[in-house]
């Protein structure tokens, strides 16, 4: 895979362009009848708290997902490893927005319920790329390893989790740069973050509003998503 | 010293074991080929040995001592063992597959270093081209080779080897084969060689067991399968040129008794008697000269000699 250096530094040369005060709002200002777009709190503080929250639920993903998937692909856990392949699909069938207004009457307005959806969401991309990845691991290989006295963990750490870090890791990829998408359907639920002026932007019909929210988060999943790429572990 | 008593292995609830009341010593520093035809129980035994298979019933005796008293990894990390797939770490360079044992084993880093380029030397793969190298980047035969690099990296006693030379052109597979036979003597090892090949048997081995459908047909010399078979079964198995081919196996070194050696075309003492009759036959002699190392004549092998096999008498 060729390392795209340039991307990251593109996408996050635009972005930080963006969020640089006074240079977006007027750029806006045509959609909106020559008056720039205006915000209570800066866009770089929204950007800001938006990627908090997206690293947030990441961190816990990873956290959960790990273990979860370590755990279930052990040999002799078929039925674990059924169940979790089962979950992972059923979250990728409920809708968005159903989770996160399930989540509200339990968890009340605020950053709670964008959390919980958030880390559900990633979990998906996460669990099936760990366990594909793992389970796509070649038995000859395994069985060399086993031959040669590596014992469980030797197997696992030196063998198993290298050659499905590829895989993986593209699987935390996907999740983080869907939850920079998914986090501002929260700005409805009190998050805050960069879905703020998009929602207000809605409601107003206001589309110089809704562009400035929409393009820096666009921007900030292109410059994650490239800054994620360059970090990949190399193909085996 | 191997010893496998009443060994036993059935899949699953299926009528036939796959190996069944396999009782067989293999002698320690010594090469003993199992050879058979494909499903016969030959990966099936080998893996018994270092416990990657669990016997049914039976029991496998390393220098006296139930394989089970030992921890499975304690055990495989004293058995050398190449599958009979290869399975290089495909996220891992050639030197670093060599390097698993030993570093498993915590061997310092710069001795690791140099018995990896030892060993991808004695394989034929030059060190400083093939070091870095991925597997992806091999050839099938070269990927072998480096399964062999790897299970003899840590210099165990025992080596179980699984068709090891089956994806190499026929020079390079006799080029390996004479190598592994080198460090055997060399070292003493006590070596199982999994093949179908009989050639390769006939050569490589000091005892044959020759397996069909999970039994063991005979065990002895290749002298005696050859010579002697059990059954009509080891017979037809070995085949008509068996004779012709168990003279790969024996040095003409061996064969040399003092003689003239005027006007005889010359072999180096460890070429094998299968080369020797070639040149008889193109020369149109009846015997060769058998030069030693410093290029002196140490004796004559002749014809008539030919036939008898020093590994049948002193095994
Ligand atoms: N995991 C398994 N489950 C069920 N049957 C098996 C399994 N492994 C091997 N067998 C059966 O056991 C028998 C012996 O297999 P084994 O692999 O030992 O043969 P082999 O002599 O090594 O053959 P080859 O020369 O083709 O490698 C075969 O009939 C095979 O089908
Ligand atoms: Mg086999």
């Amino acid at each position: 895979m060729r390392r795209r250096s340039w991307a990251a530094l593109l996408w996050g040369l635009l972005l930080g362009l963006c969020l640089w005060p006074g240079v977006l709002p007027p750029l806006l200002a045509p959609l909106a009848g020559g008056e720039a777009p205006t915000l209570d709190v800066p866009l770089w503080r929204l950007t800001a708290g938006h990627l908090g929250l997206v690293l947030l639920a990441g961190a816990l993903v990873l956290l959960l997902a790990v273990p979860l998937v370590l755990y279930a692909t052990r040999p002799g856990r078929a039925a674990v490893l059924g169940l979790v392949g089962a979950l992972a699909g059923l979250g990728q069938t409920v809708p968005t927005l159903a989770i996160l207004a399930l989540a509200v009457p339990l968890l009340g307005f605020g950053p709670a319920p964008t959390l919980l959806g958030l880390v559900l969401y990633g979990l998906v991309p996460v669990v099936s790329n760990g366990v594909a990845g793992l389970r796509g691991v070649s038995p000859d290989v395994l069985d060399a390893a086993r031959g040669m006295g590596m014992t469980a963990r030797q197997r696992l750490w030196r063998v198993e989790v290298p050659l499905a870090l590829p895989v993986w890791w593209a699987g935390v990829r996907t999740s983080l740069v869907f939850g920079v998408a998914t986090a501002t359907v929260g700005a409805a639920l009190g998050a805050g973050g960069l879905g703020r002026p998009i929602i207000d932007g809605l409601s107003q019909q206001n589309t110089a509003l809704v562009l400035l929210g929409a393009l820096p988060t666009a921007l900030l999943a292109l410059t994650l998503d490239a800054l994620l790429g360059l970090a990949a572990p190399e193909e085996g | 010293m191997i010893e496998l008593q009443g060994l036993t292995k059935s899949y699953g609830d299926t009528a036939a074991a796959a190996v069944r009341d396999l009782s067989l010593t293999f002698p320690a520093g010594r090469v003993t080929a199992l050879l058979g035809p494909s499903g016969c129980g030959k990966t099936t035994t080998l893996r018994m040995i270092n416990r990657l298979i669990q016997p049914t019933s039976g029991t496998v005796r390393l220098a006296g001592r139930d394989t089970r008293e030992l921890s499975p990894e304690a055990l495989r990390r004293g058995m050398g063992y190449v599958i009979q797939r290869v399975g290089l770490f495909p996220h891992l360079t050639v030197g670093r597959n060599v390097a698993a044992v030993p570093e498993l084993l915590g061997w310092p880093a710069a001795r690791v270093r140099a018995r990896v380029d030892e060993l991808l030397g004695l394989v034929g793969l030059e060190p400083g081209v093939y070091r870095g190298k991925r597997p992806a980047e091999l050839s099938g035969g070269q990927a072998q080779r480096v399964g062999v690099a790897r299970a003899l990296a840590a210099d165990p006693p025992v080596l179980l080897m699984d068709e090891p030379f089956g994806a190499l052109d026929p020079l390079a597979r006799e080029a390996l084969q004479g190598k592994v036979l080198e460090i055997q003597r060399r070292l003493a090892k006590t070596v199982v060689l999994v093949t179908h090949d009989i050639p390769e048997a006939l050569r490589m081995a000091d005892q044959i067991a020759l397996m069909q459908s999970g039994e063991l047909a005979q065990f002895g010399s290749p002298d005696d399968l050859v010579r002697r078979p059990a059954s009509a079964f080891v017979a037809q198995f070995m085949g008509q040129d068996a004779a012709l081919e168990q003279l790969g196996g024996v040095r003409v070194g061996a064969l040399a008794r003092p003689g003239d050696a005027h006007g005889l075309p010359r072999l180096p003492a460890e070429a094998d008697a299968r080369t020797a009759l070639a040149l008889m036959l193109r020369q149109g002699t009846d015997a060769v000269a058998v030069v030693g190392e410093g290029g002196a004549v140490v004796g004559v092998a002749r014809f008539r000699d030919l036939g008898h096999d020093p590994r049948s008498g002193d095994a």
